[in-house]
């Protein structure tokens, strides 16, 4: 008899639910039921103070910026490409004609990157697109960084180059391989 | 003074002490299957939300990479849950006046979040970090099962320590290439080990299976 009811009282469940927050887990102390807070307005954490203009907005001096906060190197491009796979490719497509599946399920189509207006636009303007949202397009700010974006904004660069590509463009050992494959 | 039992008891006196041993292994027996039940891990059984949200649809009908969603699984501890505004990126336009999204729409509306029912849950005396699995090349389909074609989420590993350790422990049986960890079909290769050593090699995997790596 007694043996069950060690065992019984042993059984506790003190250590497995702790009396702190992981991640996410609902409170009951505020209104809202969250216990992930948001910062009050002004908050800037040690080592966050955004004071760059170009890198956190894009602009310099209030205009979409020409040129990049950062040397582009071909690292960058990959992280780049990579992350326009994860957050870009279901709408815009992975060739940048916007003809991603999300658009064929009956989101509004987004223009081609490969239009004349994208093409000359700044590369502050992709930035600012990304960050800010733009018409139907939501704002990306809160799930890809800054220096992810600025990676995206190269890598739409290259693609827009490469649906301008020439023969001449590609090295010359690589040439009589897409002639012949043409035929 | 007459003898109260008969001498054919003593066989049965003599049975019931050899029995019991018989018993106690018997409860054991049960205690240890049902500790690694379903009952008990909840494996295979789908957990109920308040939007029937669909992996199956999102992952391999749309084509979404977890990290549409789950942000933060590279980086932290912490795998992210998808904000509201993360499902409104798109149902803003799809499927913007069906009754099975209404929470969603209510909860962009109030700004009040959505509550998903946990699936996995470690016990608080655990710790436990999604990033240096990742970056190491454990799949998420290792641990998460075939996510893909679960229309709701639910548990596919037990999640119990003899399950963390058995990996810790034999890690070049799990490992595989850091650009197939988001991949859910991914099926090991004939000669995993070969592979597995190399790749721990590379990515200097160790064998942590000291208590503090997970009880801190
Ligand atoms: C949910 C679908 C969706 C996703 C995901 C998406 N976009 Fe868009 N995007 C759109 C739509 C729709 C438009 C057109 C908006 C409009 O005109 O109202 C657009 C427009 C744009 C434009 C053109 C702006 C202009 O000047 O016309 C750029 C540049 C752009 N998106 C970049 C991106 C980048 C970079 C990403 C990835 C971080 C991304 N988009 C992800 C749907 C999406
Ligand atoms: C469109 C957004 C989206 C995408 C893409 C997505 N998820 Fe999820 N995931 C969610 C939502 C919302 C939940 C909470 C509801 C639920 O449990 O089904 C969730 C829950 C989970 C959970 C259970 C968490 C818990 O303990 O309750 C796991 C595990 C998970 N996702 C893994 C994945 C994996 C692996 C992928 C990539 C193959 C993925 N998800 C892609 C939105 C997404
Ligand atoms: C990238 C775009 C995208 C995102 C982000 C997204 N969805 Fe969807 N969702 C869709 C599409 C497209 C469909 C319609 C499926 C189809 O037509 O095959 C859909 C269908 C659904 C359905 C209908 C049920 C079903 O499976 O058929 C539910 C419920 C749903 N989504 C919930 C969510 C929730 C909750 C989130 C946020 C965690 C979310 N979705 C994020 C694109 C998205
Ligand atoms: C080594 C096993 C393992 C791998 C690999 C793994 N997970 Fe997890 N995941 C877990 C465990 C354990 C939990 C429960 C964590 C807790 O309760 O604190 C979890 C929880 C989650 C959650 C709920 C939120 C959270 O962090 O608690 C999501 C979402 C999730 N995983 C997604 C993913 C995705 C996406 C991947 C692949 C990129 C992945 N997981 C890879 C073991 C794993
Ligand atoms: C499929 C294999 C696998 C499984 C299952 C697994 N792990 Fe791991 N775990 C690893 C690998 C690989 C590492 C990286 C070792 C290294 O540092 O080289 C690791 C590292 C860790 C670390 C060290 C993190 C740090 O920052 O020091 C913790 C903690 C951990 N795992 C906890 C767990 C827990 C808890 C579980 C069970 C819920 C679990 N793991 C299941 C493979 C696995
Ligand atoms: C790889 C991670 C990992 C390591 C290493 C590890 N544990 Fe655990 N341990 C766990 C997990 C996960 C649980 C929770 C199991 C559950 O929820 O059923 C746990 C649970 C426990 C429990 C509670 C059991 C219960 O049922 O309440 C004890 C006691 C424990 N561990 C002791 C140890 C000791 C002693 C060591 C060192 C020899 C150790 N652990 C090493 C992951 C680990």
């Amino acid at each position: 008899m007694a043996l069950p009811l060690l065992i019984g009282v042993g059984c506790r469940t003190d250590m497995h639910v702790q009396p702190r927050y992981r991640p996410m887990q609902p409170s009951h102390v505020f209104d809202d039921g969250r216990s992930a807070r948001p910062l009050i307005e002004g908050t800037v954490a040690r080592g966050h103070l955004r004071v760059d203009e170009l890198l956190y907005t894009g602009k310099v001096n209030g205009k979409d910026s020409e040129v990049f906060p950062f040397p582009i190197t071909q690292e960058i491009l990959e992280r780049g490409q990579q992350r326009f796979n994860i957050y870009c490719v279901p709408c815009h497509d992975r060739t940048g004609s916007g003809n991603g599946i999300i658009p064929q399920r009956g989101f509004r189509h987004p223009p081609s990157y490969h239009i004349d207006r994208l093409r000359q636009a700044p590369v502050g303007h992709f930035f600012d697109v990304m960050t800010n949202g733009f018409g139907a397009m939501y704002s990306f700010a809160s799930r890809v960084s800054p220096r992810d974006r600025w990676a995206i904004a190269a890598y739409i660069r290259a693609l827009q180059l490469s649906q301008q590509a020439g023969l001449n463009d590609v090295p010359p050992a690589e040439q009589h391989k897409l002639l012949s494959e043409g035929k | 003074m007459a003898q109260i039992f008969h001498r054919s008891t003593n066989v049965l006196s003599r049975l019931s002490i050899f029995g019991f041993v018989f018993i106690l292994a018997g409860i054991v027996w049960i205690a240890y299957i049902v500790n690694r039940s379903p009952y008990i891990t909840e494996v295979g059984m789908a957990q109920v939300q308040p939007v029937p949200f669909s992996h199956k649809h999102h992952v391999s009908g749309l084509g979404l990479d977890c990290r549409f969603c789950h942000t933060s699984v590279e980086t932290s501890a912490f795998a992210g849950m998808p904000p509201t505004e993360t499902c409104m990126t798109c149902h803003s336009q799809i499927w913007s006046d069906s009754p099975m999204l209404e929470p969603v729409r209510e909860s962009y509306r109030s700004n009040q979040s959505i509550e998903w029912n946990r699936v996995y849950q470690l016990p608080g005396y655990v710790y436990f970090d999604h990033s240096i699995h990742i970056n190491k090349g454990i799949g998420c389909s290792t641990c998460h099962g075939r996510v893909d074609q679960m229309p709701l989420m639910w548990r596919a590993s037990p999640m119990q320590m003899e399950w963390c350790l058995n990996c810790h422990r034999n890690v070049e049986q799990y490992v595989r290439p850091r650009a197939a960890v988001y991949q859910m079909d991914y099926q090991p290769p004939k000669d995993q080990v070969a592979l597995g050593e190399k790749l721990v090699k590379e990515y200097k995997v160790q064998k942590l299976t000291d208590c503090y790596t997970c009880h801190r």
